[in-house]
């Protein structure tokens, strides 16, 4: 029977650098993702260190996933608007951005996406308040959590584009 | 769009990679033995500034059949920007050299 491994485990949205950083220590004690879940991931046995796994907010685009299959990154699974690629190590150094202006625009990409969906919940809940809708209050709390993420996102980004006013990578 | 672009690291070694033409992989080993190892495109990085210059016509990529990986060129555009940011950067070293001339570099 092929050996499989499932941990259930949740990172904050603004967390998506340790999230990675634990499936990299995961892939390093011989254990790589192949399969992500709402707070869900499933993990088979391979060398330790034999692979590194990268995430990013991506939205669904053929293009780069034949892209990414062309310099020999595999395709492990979406989590929403969420990619999880792995590569193997012996391929070199695998990393999504390499310089300060693509790290801006990742953290931008999911600044927007968070306002978004804390817009359209802030939307709702205050429409069902009015309402007198018991549930309204469900929505004005998702709002504020993603107001919260959406602050993190940006105090990154900030410190980020102080460097960038300087330095390129 | 500013007549004398000034280029990212990043770009400059994306587009003096493409003077003869290369797919995705190519570009990032070009680019990292051309720097002698220093300059490492990440995918993502590569991937959206390989759209943006297509997107400003500097670069495009080549008609291939559908097995093939994809390869881009640089146009005419893309080398007069290229030969322009070389101008600019034998200026900049030729001003870092007469102002630290008494320093040993």
């Amino acid at each position: 029977m092929k050996e499989e491994k499932v941990i259930h485990k949740c990172f904050w949205v603004w967390q998506f650098e340790k999230e990675e950083r634990w499936l990299n220590t995961m892939a390093q004690s011989g254990w790589v993702l192949t399969k992500v879940g709402f707070c869900t991931y499933h993990f088979a046995p391979c060398q330790p260190g034999e692979y590194t796994v990268r995430l990013e907010m991506h939205a669904q685009d053929r293009d780069y996933l034949s892209f990414m299959e062309d310099i020999g990154a595999e395709y492990v699974g979406r989590m929403a608007q969420w990619v999880y690629f792995r590569r193997k190590a012996e391929l070199g150094q695998f990393d999504l951005f390499s310089d300060l202006d693509s790290k801006i625009g990742h953290l931008r990409k999911i600044g927007r996406t968070l306002a978004i969906i804390g817009g359209a919940n802030l939307l709702i809940g205050l429409t069902n308040s009015f309402n007198a809708s018991h549930l309204g209050w469900i929505n004005l709390l998702c709002a504020t959590l993603l107001m919260y993420a959406l602050g993190r996102i940006h105090g990154k980004m900030e410190s980020l584009e102080t460097d960038r006013l300087l330095l390129e990578n | 769009m500013n007549d004398n672009p000034v280029l990212t690291e990043s770009t400059y070694y994306i587009l003096l990679s493409l003077y003869t033409p290369q797919h995705g992989y190519g570009i990032m080993q070009r680019a990292e033995a051309l720097s002698g190892g220093r300059v490492r495109l990440a995918a993502g990085t590569l991937y959206g500034a390989l759209t943006s210059l297509c997107d400003k016509g500097w670069i495009e990529p080549l008609p291939v059949a559908d097995s093939r990986k994809k390869e881009y060129r640089l146009t005419e555009t893309g080398l007069a920007v290229l030969k322009n940011e070389l101008n600019r950067l034998r200026q900049l070293v030729a001003n870092g050299e007469t102002v630290l001339k008494e320093e040993t570099i």
